[in-house]
């Protein structure tokens, strides 16, 4: 039974939810008795491709052309799709993203493949394909089986923890027949925080709500976030309110993240927030109101003023 | 202009999630439903583009006749008909062949939907649909505008947007800020009960299928730390949860 890896490339680089979909790629080819192929699409060098090998795969297939350079959901499908044909793949696995997930949709859909989102485990096979994923934003877990020949699942972010090898993957070119991928779209620009540390791949995420009061108040929060090296979120009337940009909104209606770490600075804690953050792995809720809702679903909580306990955190991560 | 907006009906954002059945069922008692958020964000643009250019809304629900308060509810803020495939909305694969069957012969310029539902989370069923009608999809889309046959749209990427130029037809995953959501007003209310209604039968199957739910474990005690100590946190942090 042949699996297929979707991955996606950032700055020439696997992305690290993309390592973790080969690694779990890898663990269900072992389970199942098949090879794994990677396909990775974009501009990457063939070093960094050959990373693949490190967790677990032994082939990547490279496929670059001019009209694959940015995000391109037709065109990035039409090449998933005709891949899983030519490797007749049986399992399509990719990292969940909002991109993979558009790109997954139509390459299911062209090969009329069930598909299931949020898995959070490694796949049942002993009857059947059975996957459990993750539904209503975290609130529940549903063990689904896929009944289709072909079977395509998107991973949630830390499902296996990576383990690292020193072997190496070969790296083919694949030739795509760009002809074929008519230009249904066009460009007209990218707008992108450079050097910011991306949200949804975040293993750390230090998060502002309305009590931080204003955008003019968000140094001592971007202070600890650049000393932990993590990612900044905030709630969704702090994006409606344009303190922060729109794609640091988490919860139910926004970016839903899993990291190892989420520390929550002036946030009470609606239920619609917790349900974008409550697969993270260890909570911190710094709110001045010991009632506040947050606490209940934290690890660690310090009831205080965000502007007095934020330098100390930083003050403490830098002695370190 | 032609628009199709397709709604979901999902529990109220703040509800209680259970199971019943020995966990092989969704305990609907006592549950609110709305219309999806997202699919609120799309319906809300949908409206404004069809009361500034004309044409025709029509919104579509695959779910069972207890939906139909909230397709009521889209038809008030602005629909002009609805259908209803009746059947559960249980796989994705089966609610975009639904959709993509009934689009299929009747020239729609934009099929618009939220970006993933808030019940199952799957965000694929605008692609599969795109897919199968031959068309562009696009998501998360969170700006359209459109002049003539061409469509600007900005998506959400990770940390950021990109903008872009398609022509119609196309299907679109929106979110916010895309338009914002509408209230429906009384007189909207009063026609919506005379605006028409069809129910279709299904026609496809269903790829996926559900054999168990489960609730997460309970979560442990938090541990408080004063706020004059609060550096002591990130020690924790390191040697306790080991997360640094
Ligand atoms: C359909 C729907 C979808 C939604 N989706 C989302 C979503 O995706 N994400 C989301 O975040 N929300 C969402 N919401 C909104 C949600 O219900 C809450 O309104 C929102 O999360 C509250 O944001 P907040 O915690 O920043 O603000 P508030 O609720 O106003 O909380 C501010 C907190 O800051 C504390 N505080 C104030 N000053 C200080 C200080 N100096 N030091 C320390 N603490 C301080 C206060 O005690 C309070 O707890 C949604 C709502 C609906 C209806």
């Amino acid at each position: 039974m042949s699996v297929l890896v979707y991955t996606e490339l950032a700055d020439g680089q696997f992305k690290k939810s993309s390592l973790e979909a080969i690694f779990y790629g890898s663990k269900v080819a072992a389970q199942v008795g098949g090879s794994m192929t990677v396909l990775a699409i974009g501009s990457a060098s063939d070093d960094e491709l050959a990373k693949a090998g490190n967790f677990g795969a032994s082939k990547v297939l490279h496929a670059n052309a001019q009209n694959l350079a940015s995000e391109n959901i037709m065109a990035y499908s039409k090449v998933l799709s005709e891949t899983a044909k030519s490797l007749s793949a049986k399992v399509v696995i990719s990292a969940k993203s909002s991109l993979a997930d558009a790109v997954m949709a139509r390459a299911a859909g062209a090969l009329k493949a069930g598909l299931v989102g949020n898995v959070v485990e490694l796949p049942n096979t002993t009857i059947g394909f059975k996957v459990k994923r993750s539904i209503f934003t975290g609130k529940a877990f549903a063990e689904t089986s896929i009944t289709s020949d072909i079977k395509f699942i998107a991973i949630k972010k830390n499902v296996l923890p990576l383990e690292e090898t020193t072997n190496s993957a070969t790296v083919e070119k694949l030739s795509v027949d760009t002809g074929s991928l008519t230009e249904s779209s066009k460009v007209l620009e990218t707008i992108k925080a450079t050097g910011a540390v991306s949200l949804p791949e975040a293993d750390l995420v230090v998060s502002g709500g309305r009590g931080m009061k204003g955008p003019e108040n968000w140094q001592p929060l971007l202070d600890l976030a650049e000393a932990l090296g993590a990612a900044t979120a905030c709630s969704k009337p702090v994006s409606d309110l344009d303190w922060r940009p729109h794609h640091e909104h988490v919860g139910q209606t926004g970016v839903k993240v899993a990291p190892n770490l989420y520390i929550a600075c002036g946030i009470s804690g609606a239920i619609q927030h917790l349900a974008g953050v409550n697969s993270s792995k260890v909570i911190v809720v710094i709110n001045k109101d010991p009632e506040a809702p947050f606490f209940k679903a934290a690890d660690y909580g310090i009831v205080g003023d965000v502007f007095d306990v934020l330098p100390k955190l930083t003050a403490a991560v830098k002695a370190l | 202009m032609k628009i199709l907006v397709c709604i979901s009906s999902v529990p109220d954002t703040t509800s209680k999630i259970s199971f019943e059945e020995n966990d092989t069922k969704f305990s609907k008692g006592g549950i609110q439903y709305i219309i999806g958020p997202y699919d609120d964000y799309a319906l809300a643009r949908g409206v404004e583009l069809r009361e500034t250019l004309g044409g025709t809304l029509t919104v579509l629900n695959v779910g069972l006749a207890d939906a139909e308060p909230q397709i009521r509810k889209a038809l008030a803020i602005g629909a002009d008909d609805a259908v209803r495939i009746d059947a559960e909305p249980t796989d994705s694969f089966f609610v975009a062949s639904e959709i993509a069957n009934y689009a299929k012969d009747k020239g729609f310029d934009l099929i618009l939907m939220g970006r993933e539902t808030t019940d199952y989370n799957s965000g694929v069923v605008h692609g599969i649909v795109g897919e199968l009608l031959g068309i562009p999809s696009f998501s998360p889309v969170m700006e359209l505008k459109l002049e003539g046959n061409t469509a600007t749209l900005a998506r959400e990427i990770e940390g950021g947007k990109e903008k872009l130029e398609a022509n119609l037809p196309l299907v679109l995953g929106c979110q916010e800020p895309i338009a914002e959501w509408k209230i429906p007003n009384m007189r909207g209310i009063m026609s919506a009960r005379t605006k028409p209604l069809a129910v279709i039968a299904p026609s496809s199957d269903a790829l996926t299928s559900i054999d168990k739910y489960e609730l997460p474990a309970p979560k442990g005690a938090c541990k408080m730390i004063s706020a004059e100590d609060a550096g002591s946190l990130i020690k924790l942090l390191q040697t306790e949860a080991k997360v640094l």
